[in-house]
C-alpha cells in the first residue's frame, strides 16, 4: 500500500500559538479520504502543508512521494480546492479554463469544456457572479483538469446549500470513478463524508484519533449496553473508545477486532457519526495505548 | 502565467493608457503655443533697453496656474501608481482567496511573482516616462522663464521633469506590492503606503538632496545688484546674492567683519549721511553698497549651482531604483518563505 501523505512530527506555528503540532500521519492512495475532527483541530492547516501553501514551522510532510510545490512536477501532481472556493471575480469561466491550460502542464482541456458544459456553466459569465454552488463547481473542476494524483479538497462545501453540496459530491463522485486519484477531503459534516468516501481519519488537537478504511471501522467498533461494570474488566482486545454509566447501566464504545462473546452485554453496531463524535468528544477516556492500524 | 497577468492587470493597464493619452494631447494641444509664445516674447525683448527680466516674468505670470497644476499632476502619479498597482498586486489575492489557487498551479511561486512584478512594474515606469517626457517637453519655455522663481533643483520642477518620476513610480509600485504582502489587507496597504511614499518625498528634498553634493559656499561683496532696498535710519535690505541664475540657493545670510550673522545691516548714521544725493539714487545706491563692504558685510551664501541638475537627477533616480530593487528583494524572499 502506497502513501500520498506522510506527515513526521509535523507543526505550524502562527507567532505564539500552534495550529497543528507534532502531526504524525500516513495517508494511503487511492482512497477518497475523509478528514473529520472539530474546528480548531488543524485539519486546514494539515491540508495547506500538504498542498505547500504553508511551509512547515517543525517535522516534514511529503506528498506523492516528494516535499509538498518543490517543483513544477511536484505542483502537477496535487490539484488543491481551497476554503469557501475562491475563483478570480473578474475573469470568465472561459477565462479560467485557460487559466488553468497555461499554467498546468497536464491540463487536459477537453474534460475541463465537457464538464464546464456539462454543468450547464456559461463560459462568459463571470466567476464573480456565479452561485456559490456554480464558484464550487468551477473550482474543482480546475483542479481535476490538472490530472493530479492527489486531489485535496478543505471544507469544499463548508458554505453551500444542501442541494449545492450534493450537487458538488456528485461531481466529485463521479471524477473519482473516471480518473485515478487519490482524494483528501475536509468536513465537518460527516453526512459528507459517509456519502463520498471511504477511509477515515478524525483529527484532535492536531492528533490522529483514528485512521482506517470507513467500513471496516463501522464493522470493529461496537455499542455495549449492560449492567454497570468497570470498563477496565474488559478483555485486553477491546479497546474502550468512550464510556458513559448511570446507576445501573454502563454503555461503553468499545473497538475490536473479535466478536463479543460476553452474553452480559446487549451489542449493537453503531453509524458514522457516532464512531466520530465518540473519538471527537474531550471527556472520552485518553486511553494511550498504541494506535490500533486497520488491518488489510 | 503572462497571460493571468496581463489578464488581470488589463483594465487598469487600458485605464492608465486612457489618462495618458488624454494628459498628453492636452499638452500636445498647448505645447507649441507655448513655445511660440516664448520664442516670438524673447525675440521681441532681446536687445532692448532693460532685457528680457520683464517678459519672462509676465510669461511665466500668464502661465502660472497650468506650469503648477501640469506639475502637480506629475507629482501625484508616482504616487498613484504605488495606490492602485502595487498595494493590491498580492494584498488582493490574499484578501479574495484567488492566491490559493495561483499558488497551486503548477507555477512556482517565485514565478508566479516574478512575472507579476516585472510586467506590471515595467508599465509602472513606462507610464511614468511617459508623463515625464510629455511634461518635460511640454515646460521647458516656461522653465525657462520660471529660473529664479522655481530654480531646475528646488522640489516641484525637479520633481516632475527628467528622469527622477520615473524612480520615484517604480519606488512607490514597489513599496506597494510590499506593504500590500505584510498587510494582506488592499485597502490598508493603500493608505500605509501612501503615507509612507508621500513621508519619503517630503524627507527627500528636504534632508538627502541638498546632500547629494558638497554645496558650494560662496561670499559676495554689495553691489546695486543685490541690494533690494535702503530703509530708513539706514538699514540694508539684501537679498542672495549668486552669480548662477538658476542655482538653488540652501541658506543665504549676511555677515559683520567678526563673521556674526546680522538681520539687517545698520550703518552708522553718519555714513549714510555722505551718501545722501536724492537726485540721483543710483549712485546712491552704489555709495551704500560701497559703505557696507568697507565696514566688513559680506553676504555668504551656500547653493547648488545649476550645472549639477543632470548629476542630482542620475543620482535621485538611482536611489529610488535602489530602493525599488531592494523592497523587490525582500518581497521575494517573503513570497519564497512566508507567503
Amino acid at each position: 500500500m502506497s502513501t500520498v501523505i506522510r506527515a513526521r512530527g509535523l507543526g505550524k506555528k502562527y507567532r505564539q500559538r500552534w495550529a497543528l503540532q507534532d502531526c504524525e500521519l500516513e495517508l494511503p492512495a487511492g482512497r477518497v479520504i475523509g478528514l473529520v475532527g472539530p474546528n480548531g483541530a488543524g485539519k486546514s492547516t494539515l491540508l495547506n502543508l500538504a498542498a505547500g501553501l504553508l511551509a512547515p514551522s517543525s517535522g516534514s510532510i511529503e506528498v506523492c512521494g516528494g516535499p509538498p510545490a518543490a517543483d513544477v512536477a511536484q505542483l502537477a501532481r496535487v490539484g488543491f480546492v481551497a476554503q469557501d472556493t475562491p475563483t478570480y471575480g473578474r475573469l470568465s469561466v472561459a477565462d479560467h479554463l485557460t487559466l488553468g491550460r497555461r499554467l498546468n502542464p497536464g491540463w487536459d482541456d477537453a474534460v475541463a469544456r465537457e464538464r464546464i458544459d456539462r454543468l450547464g456553466l456559461d463560459p462568459k459569465q463571470r466567476a464573480g457572479t456565479l452561485s456559490g454552488g456554480q464558484r464550487a463547481q468551477l473550482a474543482l473542476t480546475m483542479a481535476l483538469a490538472k490530472r493530479p494524483e492527489l486531489l485535496i479538497l478543505d471544507e469544499p462545501v463548508a458554505s453551500l446549500d444542501p442541494l449545492a453540496r450534493r450537487e458538488f459530491m456528485q461531481l466529485l463522485m463521479e471524477a473519482v470513478a473516471e480518473q485515478e486519484l487519490s482524494v483528501v477531503l475536509s468536513s465537518h459534516l460527516v453526512s459528507d463524508v459517509e456519502r463520498a468516501c471511504d477511509y477515515l481519519v478524525v483529527l484532535v488537537d492536531s492528533r490522529v484519533q483514528v485512521a482506517g478504511d470507513l467500513d471496516e471501522l463501522i464493522a470493529t467498533h461496537h455499542r455495549l449496553v449492560g449492567a454497570r461494570r468497570d470498563p477496565a474488566t474488559l478483555p485486553g482486545s477491546q479497546q474502550v473508545i468512550s464510556a458513559s454509566h448511570t446507576d445501573r447501566q454502563t454503555t461503553l464504545l468499545v473497538r475490536t477486532q473479535e466478536p463479543i462473546l460476553d452474553p452480559s452485554w446487549s451489542v449493537d453496531g453503531i453509524n458514522l457519526e457516532d464512531l466520530v463524535l465518540a473519538y471527537m468528544d474531550k471527556s472520552a477516556p485518553v486511553v494511550r495505548r498504541p494506535r490500533l492500524e486497520v488491518q488489510r | 502565467m503572462i497571460w493571468l497577468t496581463w489578464r488581470q492587470f488589463r483594465g487598469p493597464a487600458l485605464m492608465m493608457a486612457g489618462v495618458l493619452t488624454v494628459f498628453a494631447a492636452a499638452l500636445a494641444f498647448t505645447g507649441p503655443g507655448l513655445a511660440d509664445d516664448y520664442a516670438q516674447g524673447i525675440a521681441a525683448c532681446t536687445g532692448q533697453e532693460g532685457g528680457c527680466t520683464r517678459f519672462l516674468d509676465r510669461f511665466l505670470d500668464s502661465h502660472q496656474s497650468a506650469f503648477l497644476g501640469v506639475s502637480g499632476l506629475l507629482l501625484l502619479l508616482p504616487g498613484l501608481i504605488g495606490l492602485f498597482w502595487g498595494a493590491p498586486l498580492v494584498a488582493r489575492e490574499m484578501e479574495t482567496g484567488t492566491l490559493r489557487m495561483a499558488l497551486t498551479q503548477s507555477v512556482r511561486r517565485t514565478r508566479w511573482f516574478a512575472v507579476k512584478i516585472a510586467l506590471v512594474g515595467l508599465a509602472t515606469m513606462v507610464a511614468a516616462g511617459i508623463g515625464t517626457l510629455a511634461v518635460t517637453w511640454w515646460a521647458s519655455p516656461l522653465d525657462k522663464s520660471a529660473v529664479s522663481s522655481y530654480p531646475r533643483l528646488e522640489a516641484i520642477v525637479f520633481a516632475t521633469r527628467g528622469i527622477v518620476p520615473v524612480g520615484y513610480a517604480a519606488f512607490a509600485f514597489a513599496l506597494g506590492v510590499t506593504v500590500g504582502m505584510l498587510v494582506r489587507r488592499a485597502l490598508p496597504a493603500m493608505a500605509i503606503t501612501l503615507a509612507a511614499f508621500a513621508l519619503v518625498q517630503i524627507a527627500m528634498p528636504m534632508f538627502v538632496r541638498p546632500n547629494l553634493a558638497e554645496p558650494v559656499k560662496a561670499t559676495a561683496t554689495f553691489s546695486t545688484a543685490n541690494i533690494d532696498g535702503v530703509g530708513e535710519g539706514g538699514l540694508l535690505h539684501v537679498q542672495a546674492g549668486v552669480a548662477d541664475a538658476g542655482a538653488w540657493i540652501l541658506s543665504s545670510r549676511t555677515v559683520d567683519k567678526d563673521g556674526r550673522t546680522v538681520a539687517v545691516i545698520d550703518l552708522p548714521d553718519a555714513d549714510m549721511a555722505k551718501c545722501d544725493a536724492p537726485r540721483q539714487p543710483a549712485k546712491a545706491m552704489q555709495c551704500v553698497a560701497d559703505t557696507a563692504n568697507r565696514l566688513g558685510y559680506r553676504q555668504e551664501a551656500t547653493y547648488h549651482p545649476s550645472s549639477r541638475y543632470w548629476r542630482f537627477q542620475w543620482t535621485e533616480t538611482g536611489i529610488y531604483l535602489a530602493l525599488a530593487l531592494g523592497l523587490t528583494g525582500f518581497s521575494f524572499w517573503w513570497t519564497k518563505r512566508r507567503l
